[in-house]
């Protein structure tokens, strides 16, 4: 099971933190802050994955983003790399060439897109095609509302 | 998709978000921030009511300022407004809001259940999704509570959508794991094994990791999904790469179900149904199989996920453990990777053969590698994969290779990484132990530790150095002579000037001879060391001096003259004054006879476990046991480096709860007084002019006085007492006159569950009552083979689930710390067993009766055979096993003479509570018993086959037992001996 998931920059900002288990403040500051600083001293060549704590963490660089993922001992190292490269894919279509301005001005997107993919730190669905179809439905719903709103506000509903 | 501007783009938040982004400086953007909080603050404060829109951008600026590292007080109420929404978008930041910055204690919890009730209840599948996404996102025991009941009818309803089935299952195996106690197992769990066979991918990928999770607890209710899961692999496994459409993923059909099937599958033994078997080894060789095939795709996402599949696969050959052809081949395949350019291969390759290493079947393959692993901790450039190089030689050595692997490893402490550079300290030290064939070379490794690294090495390392020289004489005068050589050295760590003086003190005498290392040369080389060194130190060397006095009487007057110096008899430091003072009243009153007596060679040290050992566990889990909790590989080493006879205690050997040598800061290898003239003796000395506080316990002597959670040893009849619960699971385990200990137990496969019933006699109540349970750990059994001896170091915390280290994982409730007079309560200890183990638990009750403190240990009645599982099979099987288990090893037998009548009958019965099934029909004689088992453990499975011959004439038994581990062999013969 992941434990958590946390992007951020080359320059050390958090752009999306998503936990699984239930953490305190305090210590998900210090777990970021600390973990940030690991990830970011290691060189590019090195392996992408590390012991922390208790935790296996693996992390993959794109472009100025980290995507890191804190999973449990008996977890795959292999499958979850690839498990953030099917998150950025997803980003990608959904965002069309996404790059890290879309993940900071749309970052509850970013977060919809996630949810549908993981739950509870575990895979949903793999397939790109169930979640991207879900995340358009809920778009459209979005589409369907505004109008409506409108309406109601004019008193019209 | 251009989807950025979906919907409604909130201008408002794009606009803060710029912002902040343009601020020049951090204290820019703290003001721009708490500008807009205030703005926010006040406007949900405000009188005039918000529209959904403008609640729904406030609160995404919050969820925006809280992600760059702020805390947000407020806000919830307007979330939980947005949540209970009819809008969609409202209701999906309402939801947004709550799963990132509630923790699962908060208060709101309570208010948005309602919302999501009536969300799961809607029937639209949406909503209903993000209802049960909160509900996972928060996991706490409340929502559990609310919703524990539902969950599984959603998950199991025949109209549910795929979509609602996938958030449903994975939210329920949350909540599980949260508190498994409030999800009822009942008729849906069928139902849920069969979504293994779901029409659609995503539903079995979500269905899989609730199974594996439920199944953990109750394998026999879910065992049927094994044959399942071997179909659904084998179809995913044989499917063409285009074949499963979406969930292919670059040419590999289905990696994350596969890795989950395969992850499914390593919670049960392999499957007994040959067909299923069959099938599912084809699927794992045609994994290796693929392995070999050039790529499809130079992509190197194609070779990520086929690789997962393939480590996943390994590690299920490897939890088999009983497919010596595949292991080899997955040793083989790993010994490829190793060589890999792909670092992350290399890393993986490294971490994957420490497990491989323990298994008796591809150990030796695992040993081909050396070289590439050696060299891997010499040149790669990641100090993660060095490190799992360096674990990986720790798990591969043995004593054909130790001289090797610790040489390297001791090469490359030179220029390892600070940060690891204690624990290869460590290492070095247990495995020099381990299989040091002579001392003399155990001794050097242990001073190049100290010189290389001496900052490194505990008190742990040269504390065992000490306690392993004074145990074994043929070393001796060898470590005195290698220790004098060392200390030669212009700059010697602090640590072997501890070492150098405490074998001088000791064993000095024994290279007097050679006029190089004449008595007062060994003195004035240590006393030049003297200034340099801390207090602890300068009081060891005191000790040394006065026990000098005692081997060389010719330098008395030179270390009488340094003790009455003022820097010794005026110093600062009490124990150093202390100790310069008592010494040279001793040296000066007592007569050469008491001063022999009062100052001779420390005795034998009892035996127990290496608390170097003991540290590495602690201070990291991984590797660390895997190469020591094993007898298998050297059935020899017992005898040598255990050898050591446990000596009777004498008053100056420390007790069992001390640390190591019982001497914390500073050991004085002074004044153990032997007998209790000596002591008497004492007394007399120091009431001379100069008189002391005599040598009373010093402060760090307090320390060594049994702290509330150390555990005494068990009682004397503890080992009768769990004789009796060998071949039985309830009963009474102990009974005093103020207090009665009932048992009863249940054990299926590796799990056991366990009812203590504590029955207070007396009329008055206990006070501060309570049992605790640690384990000992039996490592020591394997590396010093000391007859059952009482818990080394019992300061442990008790195990962990979990821990790869622990044989036996035993989670206990607490119970009332006060129990009334009459009255009785009830423990519930949860039992896991992790790998075969040779001592049982101990169970220490303390509590306070009529104010007096009252303890009692006892061992719990969790023996090895205890996870027994029957297996029925033919004579033709039997005599097949049998044979295949013929290394002398591999067998333990014993003749011994009838305690009891005998019975034919209660011999069956004592046999089949023992665990093993009958076996009829197999020796043709038909007065024999034969019978057959597996040991289940969590990392491997032991077969036990068994024999009983009794000579009813003799009244003598004769037993034999094996099994494919020879420490379990022995410990079955030995408990199953005692019952007839």
């Amino acid at each position: 099971m992941m434990r958590f998931m946390l992007l951020f920059s080359r320059q050390g900002k958090l752009r999306l933190q998503k936990w699984y288990l239930a953490t305190s403040d305090k210590e998900r500051k210090k777990m970021v802050r600390e973990l940030m600083q690991v990830v970011l001293a290691r060189k590019p060549k090195m392996c992408s994955f590390l012991e922390w704590r208790d935790l296996k963490v693996v992390y993959k660089r794109y472009a100025s983003l980290y995507f890191c993922c804190a999973i449990e001992g008996q977890d795959n190292e292999l499958i979850t790399l690839e498990l953030i490269h099917r998150y950025v894919e997803l980003l990608d279509k959904y965002f069309g060439s996404v790059c890290e301005l879309d993940i900071i001005f749309n970052f509850e997107k970013a977060y919809f897109i996630l949810d549908e993919f993981l739950m509870g730190g575990d895979v949903q669905d793999t397939s790109k095609k169930s979640v991207l179809k879900a995340i358009e439905q809920a778009d459209l719903l979005q589409e369907d509302e505004s109008p409506r709103s409108v309406l109601e506000e004019m008193g019209l509903a | 998709m251009p989807a950025v501007s979906k919907g409604d783009g909130m201008r408002g938040l794009a606009v803060f978000i710029s912002d902040i982004r343009n601020c020049k400086s951090k204290e820019a953007e703290i003001k721009r921030i708490n500008k807009e909080l205030a703005n926010i603050r006040s406007k949900f404060k405000g009188d005039k009511a918000l529209d959904g829109y403008s609640k729904k951008k406030y609160v995404c600026k919050l969820l925006f300022i809280f992600l760059l590292g702020h805390d947000i007080d407020f806000g919830h109420m307007e979330a939980v407004n947005l949540l209970s929404s009819n809008k969609y978008t409202e209701k999906q930041i309402g939801y947004l809001f709550i799963s990132v910055l509630v923790n699962s204690n908060s208060e709101l919890i309570r208010l948005i259940n309602n919302a999501i009730k009536n969300d799961l209840a809607s029937r639209n599948p949406t909503f209903m999704c993000l209802a049960l996404h909160c509900i996972a996102n928060v996991g706490s025991r409340e929502m559990g509570e609310a919703f524990a009941a539902d969950i599984p009818r959603i998950l199991v309803a025949g109209d549910s959508m795929d979509s609602v089935k996938q958030s449903a299952a994975l939210c329920l195996l949350r909540l599980y794991k949260a508190s498994p106690d409030l999800v009822p197992m009942g008729e849906w769990t069928a139902r849920v094994v069969h979504l293994l066979n779901d029409q659609h991918m995503g539903v079995v990928t979500a269905a899989v990791s609730l199974i594996t999770c439920l199944c953990k607890k109750n394998p026999d209710d879910f065992k049927t999904c094994v044959s399942l899961a071997v179909s659904r692999l084998s179809r995913i496994v044989s499917s063409a790469s285009t074949d499963l459409q979406d969930y292919t993923y670059y040419f590999v059909p289905a990696p994350w179900l596969s890795v989950k099937l395969l992850r499914l599958l390593q919670c049960y033994p392999p499957p007994e149904d040959a067909a299923v078997k069959g099938r599912l080894v084809e699927c794992l060789e045609t994994v290796l199989n693929k392995a070999q095939e050039p790529p499809k795709s130079k992509k190197v996402q194609h070779s990520n996920a086929k690789n997962a599949i393939l480590f996943e696969t390994i590690s299920l050959i490897i939890h088999y453990d009983s497919e010596p052809n595949l292991l080899v081949r997955a040793c083989n395949q790993l010994g490829q990777f190793l060589q890999h350019r792909e670092t992350n291969l290399r890393y993986l390759a490294l971490e994957s053969m420490c497990t491989l290493a323990s298994s008796e079947f591809s150990h030796e393959a695992v040993k081909t590698h050396i070289d590439t692993v050696i060299n891997a901790l010499k040149t790669e450039r990641d100090v993660s994969v060095r490190q799992r190089a360096a674990d990986l030689l720790y798990a591969m050595c043995d004593r054909s290779n130790a001289k090797q692997i610790v040489s390297e490893m001791l090469r490359y402490l030179e220029t390892a990484d600070y940060a690891i550079r204690e624990e290869i300290v460590l290492k070095v030290a247990i495995l020099a132990e381990k299989y040091a064939v002579d001392y003399s070379w155990y001794v050097d490794t242990i001073l190049n530790l100290i010189r290389i690294a001496g900052d490194y090495v505990s008190e742990e390392v040269w504390y065992r150095v000490l306690q392993i020289v004074t145990n074994r004489d043929d070393v001796q005068g060898y470590a005195a002579k290698t220790v004098f050589e060392a200390l030669q050295a212009p700059a010697c760590h602090e640590n072997m000037v501890k070492v150098g003086g405490y074998i001088l003190g000791e064993f000095g005498n024994l290279i007097a001879g050679d006029p190089r290392s004449s008595p007062p040369v060994q003195f004035s080389l240590l006393h030049s060391k003297f200034h340099l060194c801390s207090v602890a130190t300068r009081a060891l060397l005191l000790s040394t001096y006065i026990k000098f006095i005692n081997l060389f009487p010719e330098t008395k007057a030179t270390i009488q003259g340094v003790l009455r110096a003022g820097s010794q008899l005026r110093n600062a430091d009490v124990e150093l004054q202390q100790r310069a003072v008592e010494y040279l009243t001793l040296s000066s009153v007592a007569s050469t006879d008491v001063l022999a007596t009062v100052l001779e060679e420390m005795p034998p040290f009892p035996e127990r476990e290496s608390s170097i050992l003991a540290k590495l566990k602690r201070k990291k889990g991984p590797g660390a046991g895997s190469a020591l909790d094993d007898g298998r590989r050297d059935p020899s080493s017992n005898d040598i480096n255990g050898g050591m006879e446990p000596t009777p205690s004498t008053v100056s050997t420390p007790s069992p709860s001390a640390d190591l040598l019982g001497l914390r800061a500073a050991p004085p290898p002074a004044a153990p007084p032997a007998s209790a003239g000596a002591g008497n003796l004492l007394v007399d000395v120091f009431d001379g002019p100069a008189a002391q506080p005599s040598l009373g316990p010093t402060p760090e002597e307090a320390f060594l006085s049994p702290g509330p959670e150390d555990i005494g040893p068990p009682i004397p009849e503890a080992d009768e007492l769990l004789n009796k619960f060998v071949c039985k699971n309830n009963g009474v385990l102990f009974e005093n006159q103020l207090l009665q200990i009932g048992v009863k137990s249940e054990f299926r496969q590796n799990l056991g569950r366990m009812y203590l019933f504590y029955g207070n006699k007396t009329s008055v109540q206990f006070q501060n009552f309570s049992p605790t349970v640690v384990h000992p750990g039996d490592l020591q059994t394997h590396i010093l083979s000391g007859p059952a001896q009482p818990p080394a170091s019992p300061r442990r915390p008790s195990s962990p689930w979990g821990s790869r280290l622990t044989q036996l994982a035993v989670q206990t409730k607490r119970v009332a710390a006060q129990v009334d007079g009459g009255a009785q309560v009830q423990q519930v200890l949860n039992i896991e067993c992790l790998r075969d183990f040779l001592t049982p638990p101990l169970l220490s009750v303390r509590f306070r009766y009529g104010g007096a403190p009252q303890a009692l240990t006892l061992k719990l009645p969790v023996t090895i055979n205890k996870f027994f599982q029957p297996t029925e099979m033919a004579a033709q099987d039997f005599f097949q096993r049998w044979k295949q288990l013929s290394l002398p090893q591999q067998e333990a037998q014993k003749i011994f003479k009838a305690n009891h009548p005998m019975d034919a009958e209660v011999t069956k019965a004592k046999l089949l509570g023992f665990g093993s099934a009958l076996l009829d029909n197999v020796d043709p004689n038909p007065e024999n018993f034969v019978g057959a088992g597996i040991i289940q453990t969590k990392a491997l499975q032991v077969g036990c086959l068994l024999r009983l011959e009794p000579n009813a004439q003799a009244q003598m038994y004769r037993l034999t037992l094996r099994t494919s581990k020879e420490p379990v062999s022995r410990h079955l013969c030995e408990l199953l001996a005692q019952q007839f």
